[in-house]
């Protein structure tokens, strides 16, 4: 119940008046290009069914959140998934570049920050580099990767993968080193009091502690590579994916396309959180961790 | 001969070293360095096998003096390797990749060296943290550098960091113009708008406990969508110019401040909140004089994300449409002209500048919030 007054019933109310407030705007802005159809085909509508024409362009400046809906649905559902009309057929090639990049990244960043935290070399000349090339706006560096790897004769899934890997490998490794470096002085000691050997100190300490910090930079680490694949396939004028259906939706106007294209980029996006969430609570239970 | 007899006599302290000198050894029994005329003159061919074998012999040196000479041979052989590389491009041979894995692992014992001291001064230690990432970036350049040119990898794929450096002198104007149009214009004027809207509807929402119960659980999932697709929307509705590209910053920094504020705020202590109660103070003065300075490493957190979000956006945005001037539009205009040289420019540029952005921002942050822990420990 508690949960329900606390949680539930603001958020529903604010999503609410995000939804009025769509309406409103909608209405606001489709308002000049509708007058101007209304006065080359001289005619002059009531108020109520001027609001509706509004609401019912075909190439609104935004769209009302029910022609979103029905162009997400219509492109979602009632498309066959081998379409390249069907959201679900391009956010499938999203997913698989999002999904290869995102395991690169993981693995990448763990062994970087394996790396860094057993080599003291690495630890002070690698860190540095690791945190400034996160100030490095990499996305701008996708269309040079894309056309180079291109040219070289690499294409297709690789080139946006390896964007993704790119975004995702950054949070792993500093969440890992933060994570192999969790055990207290105490705990190490009680290793070295064992005579446990330094492979036995990693596997049985550092790693079970590092796992929960493993798990939530991999949900910030799946959201980035997910932008990552996005914007790879903007450049290249690919012909499918999210990122596609966005350039071909700014193209040819097509908002409403955007739109829709954006809510399928925000349910993957949502969901692949999710999952790695769930992943990383099983994970938790079975390493016997209980409920706090 | 005699320089092969001579070898017995050295003897390096560490794996590094001989690693270092059997990569020497290997060098030497595959001569010349390069295939193509006029290679390499017999000086410096010479002068590179004295200053590694001084690099490897370092170790037996007092720790100081060694360290000088580990950087001063490697990195002068390193040197005088690139140097005879420019004009015989792409007919490398085997000793030459042999020499230069030498000298890299030379100066990878340099660093390791160096990462050993135990500096007492606080200059030095600074310094030190200085130095050790520098020689570490330092060879990815000589490296990438080395490779280019050596292998002859064509122009269009990869340019050697020299060229790229000259294009930088060369367009500085191009370069100017572009900074102006998309940092100056976009990103500040967006950073601004965007970090203090974040700013302030965090407050509001810490006023009124319905709104941040709420907005939370919104911004914490906003957070993970891909935002930056509405860079077209952005674009249709405010045009091609910069205010497009202010508008898709705005969006992307607003949420971050937001999320980072409502926790900073939330993270004063109940005793100190309870000693502003018990001095009768009101919630501005609470907010004002506890709160906030409480929250400035949330802040501070949210401001140091916004700074490479703001340039992402403004660059992804400018490939959606933008008038002929520009860091993104520049990038997608010059991939398209193969003039890949000038694309690497307009990236080394961009990476300067988040790295100025970045630390312009941890400046602020070290100055206003010296108290904290983290920044009083070093």
């Amino acid at each position: 119940m508690d949960s329900f007054r606390d949680k539930i019933v603001p958020v529903t109310s604010i999503l609410l008046g995000v939804v009025v407030v769509w309406y409103v705007m909608a209405v606001i802005l489709n308002t000049p290009f509708q007058r101007d159809l209304d006065r080359r085909a001289n005619q002059t509508p009531g108020i109520v069914e001027f609001i509706g024409k509004t609401l019912a362009q075909p190439k609104p400046t935004l769209p009302a959140p029910h022609q979103v809906a029905v162009n997400f649905f219509e492109n979602t559902f009632l498309r066959s998934i081998t379409s390249n009309r069907s959201l679900v057929y391009n956010a499938w090639v999203t997913l698989s570049s999002t999904l290869l990049g995102f395991a690169f990244g993981t693995a990448l960043g763990i062994v970087i920050a394996v790396g860094i935290v057993h080599v003291a070399t690495l630890d002070r000349s690698l860190m540095p580099w690791i945190i400034a090339s996160q100030t490095i706006p990499i996305l701008a560096v996708a269309p040079m990767i894309i056309v180079v790897l291109a040219a070289v004769g690499i294409t297709g899934l690789i080139p946006k993968a390896l964007i993704s890997t790119y975004l995702s490998f950054f949070p792993v490794a500093v969440g890992m080193v933060k994570g192999l470096r969790s055990p207290e002085l105490t705990h190490l000691d009680l290793m070295h009091t064992y005579n446990a050997s330094p492979s036995q100190t990693f596997w049985k300490l550092r790693v079970p502690a590092s796992v929960p910090f493993l798990f939530t930079s991999m949900k910030v680490a799946v959201a980035a590579s997910l932008v990552g694949a996005i914007v790879g396939e903007l450049p290249t004028g690919a012909v499918a994916g999210i990122g596609a259906k966005l350039l071909a939706g700014a193209y040819y106007s097509q908002t409403i396309d955007i739109w829709s294209a954006l809510v399928a980029g925000s349910v993957v996006a949502a969901l692949l959180v999710m999952l790695v969430g769930i992943a990383g609570r099983l994970v938790d239970r079975a390493m016997g961790g209980r409920p706090a | 001969m005699s320089s092969i007899l001579s070898l017995s006599s050295i003897t390096p302290r560490s794996w590094q070293g001989y690693a270092a000198l059997v990569l020497f050894v290997g060098a030497l029994l595959v001569l010349p360095l390069v295939s193509a005329t006029p290679g390499y003159g017999i000086a410096t061919t010479v002068s590179i096998f004295i200053l590694l074998l001084v690099a490897i012999e370092a170790d037996n040196f007092p720790p100081m003096i060694g360290v000088v000479l580990l950087f001063l041979g490697a990195h002068g052989a390193a040197w005088m390797l690139l140097a005879g590389i420019t004009g015989n491009e792409g007919s490398a041979r085997a000793s030459f990749y042999l020499l230069l894995a030498a000298a890299w692992f030379l100066a990878w014992r340099c660093v390791t060296v160096l990462s050993s001291f135990r500096p007492t001064s606080r200059w030095a230690s600074t310094a030190l943290r200085l130095i050790i990432p520098a020689i570490f970036g330092a060879w990815i350049l000589i490296i990438w550098e080395a490779v280019t040119r050596g292998a002859g990898i064509p122009f269009i794929l990869l340019p050697p960091p020299s060229a790229i450096g000259a294009r930088i002198v060369g367009s500085l104007p191009v370069l100017a113009a572009d900074v102006r149009q998309t940092i100056f214009k976009a990103v500040i004027f967006g950073y601004v708008v965007g970090s203090s809207a974040g700013f302030l509807v965090a407050i509001a929402a810490d006023r009124v406990p319905f709104l941040r119960r709420g907005l939370l659980p919104i911004g914490n999932m906003v957070s993970a969508l891909p935002i930056i697709g509405v860079a077209p929307i952005m674009v249709m509705w405010f045009g091609f110019d910069w205010q497009s590209k202010a508008a898709v910053v705005i969006i992307m920094t607003f949420f971050p401040m937001l999320v980072n504020t409502v926790a900073g705020l939330a993270a004063s202590g109940h005793m100190e909140r309870d000693l502003m109660r018990t001095y009768a103070s009101s919630y501005w003065q609470t907010l004002f004089k506890l709160r906030l300075p409480a929250a400035a490493p949330f802040i501070f957190n949210a401001l140091k994300i916004n700074s490479t979000l703001a340039l992402i956006g403004a660059i992804v945005a400018e490939f959606f449409g933008t008038p002929v001037v520009g860091m993104g539009f520049r990038i997608s205009t010059e991939v398209g002209r193969m003039n890949i040289d000038m694309v690497w420019a307009e990236i080394a540029v961009a990476a300067l500048a988040g790295s100025v952005f970045y630390g312009v921002v941890a400046f602020f942050e070290r100055a206003i919030t010296f108290w904290h822990p983290s920044v009083r420990g070093g």
